[in-house]
């Protein structure tokens, strides 16, 4: 399974087009910049640029190609939908437009009728087993390509030629890193499988991932046991978490393209929520080893080497967190009773700094990206928990959810914009996700109990 | 459980009469040949009845001990010879009722002094998931500081924590949180 996603990764290359005009009867000289540097599309004074993003212009009229065309055309309106930069002219109006069968009969005119600036279309061709996809994103009112790209690889996934293409587009309209291509990994017990030695009937979890709008949702390990707290790499291809199949909860990690799973704690001692450094070279876990009850941090490098302490109190110390830098972990600690956020050096120099000081209860603080400079953590509101945000430079906190079930576990996207949690809002628990203002709320999961949901970098 | 005692108490009762019909044997009997089929014992030797009455006979401790040595570790840890410990909320401390559970514990402990048991820590769903799993570890560790307190020897107690992963209780209650918030002990060798 793994293997497949790995040779649907790399079936898809993409081809960088000029971003010349396609209509040839156009006179004027077309520009000669390439698509990174891109030409902005302009809106109405004071408003959003609009799109149009119909589906796509399928070259053969066979079912599958049709189908890849429509879904593409989807999807990628789902994705530029996702960061909300943009508005749209409704999906239901694009029927009053005659449909293009390719990218030099586009009546712009009629586009620009319903008020759009900007147009996305492409066009689908299907070549034994290999996917020919053009996208390009039209001025409407210049009829000019302001971004041209094409994909080709596999049918299997026609989704992912939307998403790379939405992130293409993000970066060159709005210099902005989307979170299209990004992926979700979580906890699950959907498969209903029990634990096999033990005294009471007890779910296995497992590790899943998932695209971030919740497709293609796939099962990463197969530990029969307690699988838990999944946390991308950096670089995306690995996951490292707290693994019961030894017995003693310890490290592991799963090269999700490789196939391949390494050991990094091992032994009777327990260990817990590994945290990738900000460059992957290392992990801050916490650890009960000490005895007494006490849970403190420690660093370890990837390979397990290099084991140092990082925090020593008598008291529980966890949940770590990188910075982005690198230089800085949040943690959580009970050392003044009840759980709440510090931030210490990560080299482990200097004393504790306490963040928040107006939570009963807070825990599982996670760093966002740059350039904003917050933390998401848990905080208990009432009967159950919510998830709130504090600025670092300011410390003003802001609330995400307000008792709609219990909200905690929660993690940034790669691009600071939304924060993935879990919820039983909607019954059981789920993977939510939510922009960090705290609107557009959206369900991941469905099946079966899903939780501490991890975003890739 | 009562029924695999028995049938452990069958077996070693024909595993006896083996053993007595081995002992018999030497007294040179060739014609018959030795039945194959050693469930149905002949009915030469006089013992079928008589290894049944046998453990009935002995005194009550012993009868317990002898059951509870020939019990499996599964059948041993779904009878809950070691009762769990229930804690408050957010809280590891053992209360009185704790440590009465804990004092009988011990005392199966020394009755059985070549058991290992792993203390298991849980919480109840309330806490969050990461802090709930280093909150179970104390309440396990807290459990194993009395017994050890008690005199049961450190190295036949270990501890690990699930947090809040597996509730005994699915229930989104009080009562279910209470019965959720425990060590809960499991014997891991005999």
């Amino acid at each position: 399974m793994t293997k497949t996603i790995l040779a649907l990764a790399l079936a898809l290359s993409a081809v960088q087009l000029p971003a010349q005009q396609p209509q040839p009867q156009q006179p004027t000289p077309l520009s000669q910049q390439p698509t990174e540097i891109g030409v902005a599309i302009p809106s109405e004074p004071g408003a959003q640029v609009r799109l149009a993003v119909p589906d796509l212009i399928a070259l053969s009229s066979d079912a599958e190609t049709v189908a890849i065309a429509r879904i593409i055309g989807q999807v990628l309106w789902d994705d530029l939908n996702f960061e909300r930069e943009f508005s749209f002219v409704a999906r239901d109006a694009y029927a009053t437009i005659p449909k293009a069968t390719s990218l030099i009969d586009i009546p712009f005119d009629r586009w620009r009728e319903l008020n759009a600036d900007g147009l996305v279309m492409g066009t689908v061709q299907k070549t034994g087993n290999l996917l020919r996809v053009e996208i390009r994103l039209f001025n409407v009112r210049t009829q000019q390509s302001a971004f041209g790209k094409v994909y080709s690889g596999s049918p299997a996934n026609p989704r992912s030629y939307a998403h790379m293409a939405a992130d293409e587009i993000y970066q060159t309209q709005r210099a902005l890193k989307g979170v299209a291509e990004s992926k979700l990994t979580f906890v699950s017990d959907r498969d209903g499988e029990r634990m096999s030695g033990t005294v009471e009937k007890r779910d296995v979890k497992e590790i899943y991932i998932a695209d971030y709008d919740g497709d293609r949702q796939q099962r990463v390990t197969v530990g029969r046991t307690l699988n838990v707290f999944p946390r991308w790499s950096p670089n995306g291809r690995s996951i490292a978490y707290t693994s019961y199949r030894r017995g003693a909860p310890n490290i592991f990690v799963s090269n999700i393209y490789e196939a391949t799973m390494e050991e990094v704690t091992k032994g009777a001692a327990e260990n817990w929520l590994p945290a990738w450094s900000p460059d992957g070279s290392r992990f801050c876990f916490a650890s009960p080893r000490e005895g007494k009850g006490y849970t403190n941090l420690y660093l370890v490098n990837r390979d397990g080497t290099g084991l140092r302490k990082l925090t020593d109190h008598p008291s529980i110390n966890t949940s770590p967190t990188w910075s982005p830098s690198g230089t800085e972990i949040a943690f959580v600690s009970d050392r003044t009773g009840s759980p709440q956020i510090y931030v210490v050096s990560a080299d482990g120099t200097g004393p504790a700094q306490r963040i928040t000081t107006s939570e009963n209860y807070a825990d599982k603080p996670t760093w966002s990206s740059l350039p904003y400079n917050e933390i998401a953590y848990t905080a208990r509101t009432g009967p159950g928990n919510d998830i709130k945000v504090i600025d670092m430079a300011t410390r003003t906190v802001k609330q995400l959810t307000f008792g709609e079930g219990t909200n905690e576990s929660p993690v940034f996207a790669p691009n600071g914009r939304h924060v993935a949690f879990t919820s039983t809002r909607s019954g059981k628990k789920q993977i939510f996700t939510v922009t960090r203002d705290g609107r557009d709320v959206r369900q991941v999961t469905k099946i079966g109990n899903n939780e501490q949901p991890d975003w890739s970098k | 459980m009562r029924k695999r005692t028995l049938m452990a108490v069958a077996v070693t009762c024909v595993a006896a009469t083996l053993a007595c019909h081995k002992k018999v044997s030497p007294v040179a009997r060739p014609l018959p040949p030795p039945p194959p089929d050693t469930t149905t014992p002949s009915s030469r030797p006089p013992a079928p009845p008589e290894p049944a009455q046998e453990p009935v006979a002995v005194p009550p401790e012993p009868v317990a001990s002898d059951a509870i040595s020939s019990a499996s570790l599964d059948e041993l840890n779904r009878s809950t010879l070691l009762k769990p410990v229930f804690f408050d909320l957010d809280s590891s401390d053992l209360t009185s009722a704790g440590q009465k559970v804990l004092d009988d514990n011990a005392g199966t402990l020394k009755r059985y002094a070549t058991w290992t048991v792993t203390i298991e820590g849980h919480c109840d769903e309330r806490g969050t998931a990461e802090y709930n799993l280093a909150l179970g570890e104390r309440r396990a560790a807290a459990a194993r500081a009395y017994l050890v307190s008690l005199g049961i020897p450190a190295d036949r107690l270990r501890t690990v924590s699930y947090g809040k992963e597996f509730p005994f209780d699915p229930g989104h209650d009080e009562a279910a949180f209470a019965r959720n918030r425990r060590a809960h002990f499991v014997i891991t060798a005999k």
